[in-house]
């Protein structure tokens, strides 16, 4: 397969073209004034080696649907393709989001069901499909819990505690709705240090943000006390959608205490994931915070379905998008949980976890150092790099890259800051055990280079279209333009 | 080994206080800590004027592989930011003790900065860490 692709502005010639490609006689009379003076500068290519060029760079690009995807944090599963097909019909494509209630019954009773068993896996009280990812999600979370503290006249609460295992996110979360962030440290099991907690609670405490199991991949096991004492101090408890995978069926947010969720729909829920989304990330409530949902939410009159807005939630936290988050994603999700059913959840959770702890049982018996070995494994692990970084000069990165080479994706390094030289991984449930194997006899021989080639690993990945790149100098001198070189 | 200078004071959090004659101090983060973050993209310093608490996040430094805040190691008032770090955030990793401070304060007591680590008890930290 050829390994490169030049711009399409490289292919380009003056005059080629062709009638497929040509825009429609314009249509309306556009005023001399606004009409541009130059041509745009586009490609001039014709219609097979447009093709070829797009078919070609498809071909480079790493997906789900070609190769083992282990990217700790990120849920990189399946996505049935009947999802697809059935959130392609036309009778969705077609309609207008501005549409009125009444010719689309059926496309609000699909999102009224997905709002119905999203409360009903995360035992929350109420659900608003509308952020349109999940960083919008944690936003809209804290913003509610913000929302809720002021219409109670308690305006001194102003802190947002996140131990150090929660998600990346949650603490520019908590900075972007206004909150000061207090970090609580994790105790060498990977629990919350309950002591630590107890002392940065206090009036000015408005919540505390936790994802279980946590960033570690372990399970959280005293939730319920750490509950009750944020409750007991005033605060209320938000919960990260990340992990959600490896609890889905078996243990509820809302019954462990929690006041808010985010869902990713686009990890746990299997719709598209990567390529900058669509996202979804909806989240659900519980009964003290269904007042201050985002709009808008779709409710049920008797037997017809209509858009609750301002006027049904006068002290909703308002809109978060131009109308009501990603229509395409949320169908997606809906057919796939439709699809499971309340078995089929469980089973997500038991085969996203059996695949977990098999890979790191298996990669412990070759020689991988676990990063919690008392802790058995949630729906991801955590392996240290830090021996091999120490006596062999190799790091975490240079196994990542090597993995590359084997038709791997690699999977999160460095990631949680917690665990030095780190990777962290995530089968997730719809993984072959012949493809596990497979990852399995990769990082074997990863272990055996590091010991006798170091050097194919601090050099790879070797056979991926383009060589390690010098990501230092992409962000310090970023630069996304191409020109054409004046002699060409 | 990292280098660990006599002649300041230390954090558990790997920032570096330095007294000057004039009362104030430079801060910056340990050469400790630079090699761990590796290569640095982007420093975000705190303004002149802005008091902070000790142990408040005052500043961001962020390399390729992670973005971590950087604790004030004493309360006081800042006086300047290091605003080089804006053009140039691998002043961190060529000096971390040097040109790649981060921020001159005005402390608020000098008792804080006698509590802090010395350069013995910081290595002797560095080890346990490891």
């Amino acid at each position: 397969m050829r390994q490169t692709e030049p711009v399409i502005f490289e292919l380009s010639r003056p005059g080629r073209s062709a009638r497929s490609q040509q825009p429609a006689a314009a249509q309306v009379n556009i005023p001399e004034s606004l009409k541009r003076r130059q041509p745009p500068r586009l490609p001039e290519v014709s219609e097979l080696q447009a093709v070829r060029h797009y078919t070609r760079l498809s071909q480079l690009n790493f997906s789900i649907d070609t190769n083992f995807y282990p990217l700790g944090s990120c849920t990189m599963k399946y996505n049935p393709k009947v999802c697809n097909s059935l959130a392609m019909l036309p009778e969705f494509l077609a309609r207008h989001p501005l549409a009125p209630e009444s010719t689309g019954q059926g496309f609000l009773s699909c999102m009224y069901e997905l709002q119905g068993m999203l409360e009903a896996v995360t035992g929350m009280k109420a659900v608003s499909l509308t952020p349109m990812a999940g960083a919008q999600g944690e936003f809209a979370g804290v913003a509610m819990i913000r929302a809720y503290h002021r219409a109670r006249g308690d305006l001194q609460r102003d802190e947002i505690i996140v131990p150090e295992a929660a998600h990346g996110t949650n603490p520019a979360t908590a900075t972007m709705c206004g909150m000061k962030v207090r970090e609580i440290p994790c105790g060498e099991d990977g629990d919350v240090d309950v002591a630590a907690l107890e002392a940065a609670l206090g009036p000015r405490t408005a919540g505390i943000m936790l994802t279980n199991p946590s960033t570690l991949g372990v399970f959280e096991r005293r939730i319920r006390d750490i509950a009750a004492k944020v409750h007991a101090a005033g605060g209320l408890l938000y919960y990260d959608g990340a992990n959600l995978n490896a609890i889905l069926g078996k243990v509820r947010p809302g019954d462990m205490g929690f006041d808010v969720i985010h869902m990713n729909l686009h990890k746990t829920f299997s719709t598209p994931h990567g390529g900058g989304g669509p996202g979804s990330g909806a989240v659900g409530v519980s009964e003290r915070l269904r007042p201050f949902l985002p709009v808008p939410v779709v409710g049920r009159d008797g037997g017809r379905y209509r858009w609750l807005d301002e006027r049904d939630l006068p002290q909703t936290i308002g809109r978060l998008s131009g109308f009501m988050g990603n229509a395409g994603v949320l169908l997606r999700a809906y057919v796939y949980m439709r699809i499971l059913g309340r078995e089929g959840m469980r089973e997500v959770a038991e085969y996203s976890t059996l695949n977990a702890n098999y890979l790191l049982a298996r990669l412990r018996a070759i020689g991988y150092e676990p990063a919690y070995p008392g802790r058995r494994a949630s729906h991801e692990f955590i392996i240290t790099l830090q021996r091999q970084a120490r006596e062999q000069g190799v790091t975490a990165m240079d196994f990542a890259k090597r993995l590359l080479d084997h038709g791997y994706h690699a999977p999160t390094t460095y990631f949680p800051l917690l665990v030095p030289e780190c990777l962290l991984i995530e089968p997730t449930e719809t993984e072959a055990r012949e493809e596990l194997d497979g990852f399995i006899a990769a990082m074997a021989s990863l272990l055996e280079e590091a010991s006798r080639e170091p050097e194919k690993l601090k050099g790879a990945p070797w056979t991926t279209p383009v060589r390690r790149l010098d990501d230092v100098r992409a962000a310090r001198q970023l630069d996304l333009t191409w020109q054409a070189s004046p002699a060409a | 080994m990292s280098q660990v200078p006599a002649d300041l004071r230390y954090t558990r959090s790997h920032e570096w206080v330095r007294q000057l004659p004039d009362g104030s101090v430079e801060v910056g983060i340990t050469d400790h800590a630079q090699a761990a973050l590796g290569d640095l993209v982007f420093v975000e310093v705190p303004e002149g004027g802005r008091t902070v608490g000790s142990g408040d996040a005052f500043a961001v430094v962020e390399s390729v592989k992670a973005a971590s805040d950087v604790y004030a190691p004493i309360a006081g008032e800042v006086i300047s930011g290091n605003d080089a770090l804006a053009t140039r955030p691998e002043l961190i990793n060529e000096e971390p003790y040097g040109q790649g401070y981060i921020a001159r304060l005005r402390p608020g007591s000098a008792a804080e900065i006698e509590g802090l680590l010395d350069a013995a008890q910081y290595t002797a930290h560095l080890a346990s860490e490891a």
